[in-house]
């Protein structure tokens, strides 16, 4: 193969990528739009484009602008950071198996928020509960790295997570089990199950600094991923400082999930799921997953949270079940898809 | 070796877990050879390497080109010392052009799509060095395990450093890819670079190196030019074998045969 059809084949690859990113932002869009137009009041994406810039009538600005906008907002947020968390902790652990809740951090914001309910420190839509759920998602990675110590592997990583997580797990059980109030126990059981409705504004203002910060974190790291291809003792060797950078992703995937998980409840398997849908079409450089699974992290959280509104049913679906309905049985097939990978004890 | 000497290390040594691997190691290094590290398992090889790079902390001192490591930062040992690690382990199925652009990583070409025209020159010659322009665009995974090393030997040959440390390059390569592997090393090393080489293969260290270095239990014990340092007393002291000893083509041939 010549030196030029080596740069080609390069450039080819490089248009292939911006074509797919750049379809995923207008399907992200397009979802946009139909977030905002569904509902009680149905609105077509044009009338939505018209109330959003102060067109229309003010029922419908009203509608589209303050009703809906935050929870679309949030939708749109929560998923990229989803996406972004799963595909950077995919490359720092070079395991299409990991995903946020590996760190055991939405599952340890959760008990934060949790605890705060219970304790009747304030309800559902106070500031206490998301200040409370990044502070224990801050813990839990901070005690993961306790236990972990700083240069520790991967192996032991993933065992402290998982034992975290299951901790978190069982503290808020623990806190339902003594709740001697059962409208609380009622309300903690649906806002563990995750969802993004009823969100307003200072929902969003809470959420938004922390996932902000936790993208740019997360983002800012994308080619040590790359490097870490080669494993970790030679991405050292050309100058990634390994230890280092496991502190700032974890530091990122809190910022951001601790935020997320404080206004939306457990919103599972987006972070899993988003970096395996993207693979086909852009291929493995991790460094190049991260803003297109952000993007399918936010399609995915946009297109289930529309479908929440439009299945028939006697009660509200919250969007964390349909997440988790879904995104379950696509981990059951990415293991049995892994297996031999997995089986075969690949570091 | 001791005339102008690019690497060198003052009793360098290693604890792992409480149990010294490395005791007061010592050794003067000259640009342009190609040294084979040899020693039983365990003798703490992989160590060295590690070591000598900074991958590893370790007491004593090393100075690389007149500067000490401790005082380099993790950018600047990169482009002084490439890596190569045993196995050639690549978790994500990249085009090979990708692996061997990580080369480049320590001299911040950090993005393969970005690559600056000196990086891509660099890259382009690496991979033309061990011939793998042919399968530039296919997956890593995809290859054989020797089109495989050759393209981590092309990565490693493309950060453009002055010391190369190779652990096992040749380890479960067929005969043919061995002496691929080692003729490239060769050539690199020809052109000015240490190679320092971690083997098992006594027959290609005496074939390759102008220079052997014998570790025994975290010990230098020998070293010189092939033929010297493994002379019949190092084989049956550290290795306890005897060896088949001759000379082909003017070069060292030692094939080891007995058990003693």
């Amino acid at each position: 193969m010549s030196v030029q059809a080596v740069r080609a084949a390069n450039d080819e690859a490089a248009r292939r990528r911006i074509g797919v990113t750049t379809a995923l932002a207008a399907l992200v869009g397009l979802l946009v739009l139909i977030s905002l137009g569904i509902g009680p009041v149905r609105l077509s994406p044009l009338s939505v484009i018209d109330a959003l810039f102060g067109g229309g009538s003010d029922v419908s600005q009203v509608i589209v602008r303050e009703i809906r906008l935050p929870r679309t907002i949030l939708a749109l947020a929560i998923g990229a950071i989803l996406g972004l968390s799963g595909a950077s902790l995919q490359g720092l652990l070079r395991n299409p198996l990991a995903s946020p809740s590996l760190f055991g951090a939405p599952q340890s914001a959760a008990f934060g928020a949790v605890l705060v309910i219970a304790l009747g420190l304030a309800d559902v839509r106070s500031y206490a509960l998301p200040v409370a759920a990044i502070a224990a998602a801050f813990a839990s990675v901070f005690a993961l790295l306790t236990i972990a110590g700083r240069n520790a592997g991967l192996l032991i990583l993933i065992l402290a997570g998982l034992a975290i997580s299951s901790l978190a797990g069982a503290a808020t059980a623990l806190v339902m089990n003594l709740s001697s109030n059962p409208f609380v126990v009622l309300e903690i059981a649906f806002w563990l199950l995750g969802s993004l409705e009823d969100r307003s504004f200072a929902h969003v203002m809470l959420a938004l600094p922390f996932i902000t910060a936790g993208a740019i974190i997360l983002f800012s790291q994308r080619n040590a991923f790359r490097a870490l291809t080669l494993g970790e003792e030679t991405a050292q060797s050309l100058g990634v400082d390994v230890g280092r950078l496991r502190l700032v992703v974890i530091t990122g995937v809190a910022l951001g999930v601790g935020g997320a998980v404080a206004v939306s409840g457990t919103i599972a398997f987006i972070g899993l799921v988003a970096p395996h849908l993207v693979r086909p079409l852009i291929g493995h450089d991790p460094a190049r997953l991260l803003m297109p699974s952000a993007l399918t992290g936010s399609a995915l959280l946009l297109a289930a949270d529309i479908a929440v509104r439009l299945i028939p049913s006697t009660s509200d679906i919250k969007v964390g079940v349909l997440t988790s309905i879904i995104g379950v049985p696509f981990f059951l097939y990415l293991i049995a898809r892994e297996r031999r990978a997995l089986g075969g004890g690949v570091a | 070796m001791t005339e102008n000497p690019l690497l060198t290390a003052h009793g360098v040594s290693v604890t792992l877990a409480g149990r010294p691997v490395l005791r007061d190691v010592s050794l003067s290094l000259a640009a342009g050879h190609l040294v084979a590290l040899v020693g039983p398992n365990g003798a703490g090889k992989t160590t060295l390497l590690r070591a000598l790079s900074g991958l590893l902390p370790s007491g004593g001192n090393v100075h690389i080109a007149g500067d000490a490591l401790g005082d380099l930062s993790l950018r600047e040992r990169a482009k002084r010392f490439a890596y190569l690690p045993q196995g050639h382990v690549v978790h994500w199925p990249l085009p090979a052009r990708d692996i061997v652009a990580l080369g480049r990583y320590p001299h911040g070409a950090t993005d393969p799509a970005r690559l600056s025209p000196k990086d891509t020159e660099a890259v382009l010659r690496a991979m033309q060095a061990v011939d793998v322009m042919e399968f530039a665009e296919r997956r890593v995974t995809e290859l054989s395990g020797g089109e495989r090393s050759r393209v981590a030997l092309a990565r490693v040959l493309a950060v453009e450093a002055p010391v190369i440390l190779a652990d096992e390059p040749t380890a479960s390569a067929d005969p043919r890819h061995q002496i691929d592997v080692m003729k490239n090393l060769r050539v690199t090393a020809d052109s000015g670079v240490l190679v320092i080489v971690v083997t098992h293969d006594i027959g290609l260290a005496a074939r390759f190196a102008d220079h052997v270095l014998v570790l025994r239990e975290g010990r230098l014990v020998s070293q010189g030019a092939p033929a010297d340092a493994l002379s019949e007393a190092v084989m049956a002291d550290v290795f306890r074998i005897s060896a088949y000893r001759a000379e082909y083509q003017r070069e060292a041939v030692i094939v080891p045969w007995a058990d003693l």
